[in-house]
């Protein structure tokens, strides 16, 4: 069923008219042109496609829009202001906490929630709470120590 | 032959005259020069074209065109700082244009660690030559000759004298077209600046704020997404197909054309539902071999060996044997997995077709569109974007081909991009192989004997290592004996026979009753071997005691790429449950020259961290052509919880050029964590990946 689904999107009122049960991953990426979440399994597994709303990381591949109705939507490319990137994304930038980078909007936006829950993590509850979003190139170190030096930030 | 300035001869030399503008453009062939290492001499198939271009623009600004691809290993940035160096200019002032057939010249592909070590001589030799070209300009210029010319940041002075100018005033006007037709004079290490240096990657910003572009990101108008009929095994073959259902769907495209049977709508959902309403029959074979029975299968097919290193006398070492062990060691298919699943956007404009992949072999790519829509490759241009991981299996790039053929047949961009059971169906997977050692020592504890023989993983990684006089490597394989396609995977065989020898090295150390670090030194006569035991040795604090120790530390070294490598992992085994959690790697690596000491170090990590996949979780089930493992929640990856501390030890040896840095330090990771695991609880595991039943069921009783 069509429904007209009002959010905000990285800060700006959004309005899609679609079905109800359409996945966010392919709204964002086909009826609203933002590419930063990534397709990686569709069925949730793997994290690549992982956005913020409300705040929390959820995994946009088989998320219904329906659910989005008066709710904030962030995505990668809301996280810096401006020009000026979040912490996160500069120490993963100068950390190296990447490779392909194609898992790394994902990481971000996890890693984002999981400060804004618990914002002196212990290096075993970045583990646990990054554990669900996988990356194939190993560069699993260098995103535990971007986390850890982003949380240190005074 | 030797080729100075294009001359009317060469007019038919697509690449170069893609230069347009003002400028100095130089081109270097390989073969042309006398720098290439001897492994250039050996990759068949490397044309006499030009290998490596540079420009330097009116504006003074450094462009390198390279056919390599960037898949996260980080040469973008490692070649910029390769042409900085040469041409004496800041880092930030180089441009990368990488995997464009348009633009770039022929490579053979991103594989083999092969960018830094043989591309790298070229694509060096051509920027030193761009800078004597720079530097005639310049003693014509100030009227001073060349020896007393100074150039740093792409400024040329005159050495105690008066006057300067910069590159860009130097290119400004100027249309040079040069190939290497000498010796270059590459830079010495003592005066390097930009190589053996860190500078944060090119891609960081792209990649942290999802600005970076990859082949499923780039859109065009009027652009189709297709989904594609599947068969559900290998070798199935389609018996009848009804697409009506399919093409009622409002918008959707079907087409049904030589065995490709696509949908296709702008929306990529409604494909989706109309790939759901196609009604196909398959036939299906009866399955003959699984993930089970693989290894019997594979040693039965492959009876013929090839002898590739033979020593002394088999039947006079095995007399010399006071204790003799033959082992078979066993390993599976094991998938790539990259995030990024193959992706492919194809556009037709008149009779050319331009596409762009995630895919390591651009060039390669092109050739088989060509052929496939049976056109030109110069009608054919492949553009490629950052790649989401490759690991080898974007070598082969069937949804380009798909792609293009969708494309060509509806005159409409049509985007493929596999999904991920398609991505697992599809794959090239590291191939399943079975290596059996019968190798002794003599009463004096030395290795007399050593009888090698892998069927079906080649011999890259096979090496004997150790200094024995009596031995043989024996390499088996067949064709058609895998039940689906198989092909390179990061370090491909090497991983194999890396852990068979590494295994079977530390049974005969604890036969012998020595530390297994002590065993392999008493062995290693090759310097760059002793060296990173050695230091890995020291990083890792290694207090020698014969295994099984019961602290669970492991050993295991290997070669590849040119590089040498040695690690030592620490675990823990639950001996209730055969879980094992690796606590720490350490790894020493010797690479040559290192053009970036934290690219390299990286390399190294993701390395250990992907290998503890192929060593404790990973391998495709199957039943024949029948893949069981399609998506990431039964084909377990490495996550965040097994992330072991990593320590990584670069080990000078600036006296070699720089060696590979993408692979070699995966191919001991297997044979690392078997022999920690022997140590932590005396389980040797001979079957790749140790799953906890494995571990449990080698505890010795007592």
């Amino acid at each position: 069923m069509r429904e007209t689904i009002r959010f905000r999107l990285n800060g700006r009122d959004t309005t899609l008219e679609t079905e109800g049960t359409r996945s966010l991953l392919w709204a964002l990426r086909i009826d609203l042109g933002l590419t930063g979440a990534k397709y990686g399994c569709g069925i949730a597994e793997c994290g690549a496609c992982t956005v913020l709303v409300n705040g929390d990381p959820v995994r946009s591949c088989l998320y219904p829009v329906s659910r989005l109705q008066d709710t904030e939507v962030t995505t990668i490319e809301g996280l810096a202001q401006d020009d000026d990137l979040h912490p996160l994304q500069e120490e993963f930038a100068e950390r190296g906490a990447f490779q392909c980078g194609y898992c790394t909007p994902g990481m971000i936006l996890e890693a984002y929630s999981l400060l804004a829950k618990n914002p002196r993590p212990t290096r075993a509850e970045i583990l646990t709470g990054m554990d669900g979003n996988l990356c194939r190139c190993g560069a699993h170190k260098r995103i535990v120590e971007a986390i850890e030096a982003a949380a240190s930030r005074p | 032959m030797k080729r100075d300035d294009l001359g009317p001869m060469a007019v038919n030399r697509r690449d170069f005259l893609k230069f347009t503008g003002g400028g100095i453009a130089v081109a270097v062939t390989l073969k042309d020069t006398s720098i290439i290492s001897e492994a250039m001499a050996q990759q068949r198939g490397y044309p006499t074209d030009f290998n490596a271009y540079v420009r330097v623009g009116e504006d003074g600004r450094v462009t390198v065109f390279s056919g390599k691809i960037e898949m996260g290993q980080g040469v973008e940035t490692s070649q910029a700082q390769m042409a900085a160096e040469e041409l004496r200019v800041s880092l930030d002032s180089v441009d990368m244009v990488l995997g464009d057939t348009d633009l770039c010249p022929w490579d053979m592909g991103t594989w083999g660690s092969l960018t830094t070590r043989v591309f790298g001589p070229a694509l060096r030799a051509g920027c030193a030559r761009a800078r004597e070209v720079l530097l005639d300009l310049a003693a014509e210029r100030l009227g001073v000759p060349t020896e007393r010319l100074h150039v740093d940041n792409g400024v040329v002075s005159v050495v105690g004298g008066e006057g300067r100018v910069t590159y860009a005033e130097l290119a400004k006007g100027q249309r040079i077209e040069k190939v290497l037709d000498r010796e270059a004079v590459l830079r010495a290490l003592e005066d390097f600046s930009v190589m053996g240096t860190s500078p944060k990657r090119f891609d960081r910003r792209e990649k942290v704020t999802g600005a970076a572009q990859y082949a499923g990101d780039v859109r065009l108008p009027d652009m189709l997404r297709a989904r594609i009929l599947r068969p559900p095994a290998h070798g199935a073959t389609l018996t009848s197909v009804d697409t009506s259902a399919a093409a009622a769907v409002p918008g959707v495209t079907v087409v049904n054309q030589d065995g490709l049977v696509a949908v296709l709508h702008e929306d990529r959902l409604v494909a989706d539902r109309a790939l759901g309403l196609i009604e196909a029959e398959f036939d299906i074979p009866e399955p003959t071999v699984t993930d089970e029975t693989i290894w019997d299968h594979i040693v039965a097919a492959a009876p013929d060996g090839r002898t590739g290193h033979e020593a002394g006398n088999l039947d006079t070492g095995e007399g010399a044997c006071s204790n003799v062990s033959e082992n078979t060691y066993y390993d599976g298919y094991v998938a790539h997995a990259p995030m990024e699943p193959h992706t492919a956007l194809a556009s037709v404009e008149g009779d050319r077709i331009t596409l762009w992949v995630s895919t390591q072999s651009p060039f390669g790519d092109q050739g088989r569109v060509a052929q496939a829509l049976e056109i030109d490759p110069s009608q054919v241009r492949v553009i490629t974007p950052y790649v989401g991981g490759g690991f080898g299996g974007k070598a082969s790039n069937a949804q380009a081909l798909e792609a293009a053929r969708l494309a060509w047949i509806t005159r409409r961009p049509v985007q493929v991009m596999w999904t991920r059971e398609e991505e697992f169906f599809y794959d090239t997977y590291h191939s399943a192989a079975v290596v059996k050692i019968r190798s002794g020592i003599d009463a004096e504890r030395r290795i007399q004997l050593w009888d090698y023989h892998v069927y079906m993983a080649g011999t890259r990684g096979a090496e004997v290592l150790y200094e024995v006089p009596h031995a043989a490597v024996v390499s088996h394989s067949a064709r058609g004996v895998h039940p689906f396609a198989t092909g390179p995977w990061r370090g491909p065989g090497a991983n194999t026979n890396t852990f068979a020898r590494e295994s079977q090295i530390d049974i005969m150390a604890a036969d012998a009753g020595i530390d297994p670090m002590e065993f392999r030194l008493s062995h290693a006569t090759d310097p760059r071997l002793r060296s990173v035991l050695e230091a890995v040795a020291k990083a890792a604090d290694w207090t020698p005691a014969p295994a099984p120790s019961g602290r669970g530390f492991g050993v295991a070294c290997g070669v590849d790429a040119g590089t040498y490598v040695a690690q030592v992992a620490e675990v823990t085994v639950d001996e209730s449950t055969g879980e094992v959690q690796v606590e720490r790697v350490v790894c020493a690596q010797e690479m040559g020259v290192v053009v970036n000491p934290e690219g390299a170090t990286m390399q190294v990590e993701g390395c250990i961290t992907m290998g503890l996949g192929y060593a404790l979780m990973e391998h495709i089930r199957f039943r024949s052509g029948d893949i069981l493992d399609r998506n990431f929640h039964t084909y377990r990856i490495p996550r965040f919880s097994d992330l072991p501390e990593i320590e990584t030890v670069l080990v000078e040896n600036n006296g070699l050029d720089p060696q590979g840095g993408g692979e070699p330090a995966i191919v001991s990771v297997g044979a690392v964590v078997a022999n920690a695991i022997f140590d932590a609880c005396g389980s040797r595991v001979f079957t790749m990946p140790f799953t906890p039943e494995s571990v449990l069921a080698g505890i010795p009783a007592d």
